[in-house]
């Protein structure tokens, strides 16, 4: 029982210390945009190979979630005989939820990982410790440039999913269900509101690239400079960012949809 | 010690570590030692592994805290300067890690001329004939290109070496710097340590249990054991040594005060299982 207590106790100062931390190392990393405005080649890389990289997945993901939603919509729409009204269904799935959410989710799995893996692994071999001894800040060096980088990226490469997305859901349903082409885009037009459902959108997938980067970098820079550890780093980063979205995701929609 | 330096008014002592405790997890990795690095000499820190040097070198540069006690590198107490005067005292150290400590995503090349790029306005064609020179004083002037996991152990310390003297530092400190160095290589980089300490005026700092080797170009000598310092002295003093145990350490004895085996029950009677 006392170990029990004990076990606890130890946990709650040891996670209580580590959100510490990393609010700390959250500042230091946003510290770092002055260098970035200086050195804007480190940004560009990151850009690279965090966006860039990321791309195809999101491409061919956002083409097949498009295309599943096309069939789906059609046959509950169709019930109802409101099968012109399956462009507004799909666009507004996307613009609001999908679009953000898996694209952020793949972000996770893919330029996530890769971020903690690398982060970890460089203070594994103590490069990190080797640039302070050099006088370099490896924050400022390295963590701000790719969280930069994720922050920025994350919302385009949502934009991207969802506009690959419709045009999935208009080759399923207007090429293959023949819903009528000018139903599906004149409707998509005329109930898509820029500001409550592309702006939120927008908003919703850069708060989600902010917390993805923000935990994929911490946990590689405070990972167990071992094999080990940067692999249960690595984990952690992927459950904890597609955990966080997700529950960030209900607490965005509540604000800014509905009348909680 | 040096008269020139003293003339000017440096003091003699560029390290100076007074009390110095520290632990790691319950363990005191030091206790309540105290020693002074001169200015322009080549000062050894040897000691069994895992007695805590690069523990110390990291404590020097101030990458980790002190429990207690205090250390001065160049008259300033490292405990207390801000991030940004210990990043200043920093471009006046160079530390050659265990492992190289090299960007991996960057070229020999690169890698040289990153403390350049980062700290100086020096134009691309100064970068590339400094960066060549320090290659070349390492003798890897044709390794420019290479990645470093292209690079065996040995050549990716000497890389990192020519990195550290890349901003030409008051103080230089080696960590196990001879590991990994075939006989060739060990002979010019004793050569090259002597030299850049004399010829530019440096300080060194070498940590290693090399013994030889290290004797052979150190002026002093501290002998690091179990948290404290069992011995200092000028390698013929600590040739000379009194003490049984630095005895077998200098001389690298299977026998002696210190044990090569692991406390463990009787050989025999394990390999027959008495006793389980
Ligand atoms: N990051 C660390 N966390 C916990 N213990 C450490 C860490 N680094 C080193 N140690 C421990 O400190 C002791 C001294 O290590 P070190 O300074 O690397 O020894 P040396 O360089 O003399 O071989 C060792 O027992 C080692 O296990
Ligand atoms: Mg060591």
């Amino acid at each position: 029982m006392i170990y029990l207590l004990q076990r606890l106790g130890r946990t709650t100062c040891n996670s209580l210390a580590k959100t510490g931390r990393s609010a700390f190392f959250l500042a230091h990393g946003l510290s770092g945009v002055t260098d970035i405005a200086l050195r804007p080649y480190l940004l560009i890389k990151q850009l690279y190979s965090v966006g860039v990289l990321t791309l195809l997945i999101i491409t061919i993901s956002g083409l097949f979630v498009g295309m599943v939603l096309g069939l789906q919509g059609y046959y509950t729409l169709s019930d109802f005989g409101a099968e012109e009204s399956l462009g507004v269904m799909v666009a507004a799935s996307l613009v609001r939820e999908l679009g953000p959410v898996v694209s952020a989710l793949l972000f996770a799995g893919r330029a996530g990982s890769a971020l903690t893996a690398e982060i970890g692994l460089m203070k594994a071999t103590e490069q990190l410790s080797g640039m302070e001894m050099m006088a370099v800040d490896p924050i400022k060096r390295i963590i701000s440039p790719r969280l930069f980088a994720c922050i920025l990226s994350v919302p385009l490469l949502a934009a991207i999913f969802s506009s690959i997305g419709v045009i999935g859901g208009h080759l399923v349903g207007v090429g293959m269900l023949s819903v009528d082409e000018g139903a599906f885009w004149s409707q998509m037009q005329s109930n898509i509101d820029f500001y409550d459902d592309i702006v939120n959108g927008i908003i919703k997938s850069v708060v989600f690239g902010f917390m993805v980067a923000w935990i994929a970098l911490f946990e590689g820079y405070d990972a167990v400079p071992t094999s080990e550890g940067v692999s249960r780093a690595t984990t952690r980063t992927v459950v904890n960012s597609s955990f966080s979205v997700l529950a960030l995701d209900f607490i965005l929609t509540a604000l800014m949809f509905g009348d909680i | 010690m040096i008269p020139s330096m003293e003339k000017r008014g440096q003091p003699q002592n560029i390290v100076s570590i007074k009390n110095l405790s520290f632990s790691r997890h319950d363990r005191k990795i030091f206790d309540d030692i105290s020693l002074q690095i001169p200015r322009g000499k080549i000062t050894a820190i040897m000691g069994p592994s895992g007695t805590g040097k690069t523990t110390l070198l990291k404590l020097i540069g101030g990458q980790i805290k002190a429990d207690q006690g205090e250390i001065k590198v160049d008259e300033q107490a490292i405990g207390e300067l801000s991030l940004s005067g210990l990043y200043a005292l920093r471009k006046k150290m160079g530390m050659l890690f265990q492992s190289g400590a090299l960007l991996t995503d960057l070229t020999v090349y690169d890698n040289v001329a990153f403390p350049l790029r980062e700290h100086t306005r020096l134009t691309e064609s100064m970068i590339r004939t400094l960066v060549l020179m320090k290659l070349q004083a390492v003798g890897l002037r044709g390794a420019r290109d290479l990645m470093p996991n292209q690079l065996s152990g040995g050549m990716a310390r000497r890389v990192a070496l020519a990195r550290a003297i890349a901003l030409d530092p008051t103080m230089i400190m080696y960590d196990e710097p001879f590991t990994g160095q075939d006989p060739i290589s060990m002979g010019a980089l004793l050569h090259l340590i002597k030299t850049l300490n004399n010829t530019l005026g440096l300080t060194s700092i070498i940590v290693s249990h090399d013994v030889q080797e290290t004797a052979a170009i150190a002026d002093y000598i501290f002998i690091l054991a179990n948290g404290k310092i069992v011995d200092q002295g000028t390698p013929p003093q600590i040739a000379d040594t009194q003490s049984d145990w630095v005895k077998q350490f200098m001389g690298g004895d299977a026998d002696g005060p210190v044990r090569f085996h692991y406390p463990a029950p009787d050989y025999a009677d394990d390999l027959l299982m008495l006793g389980k």
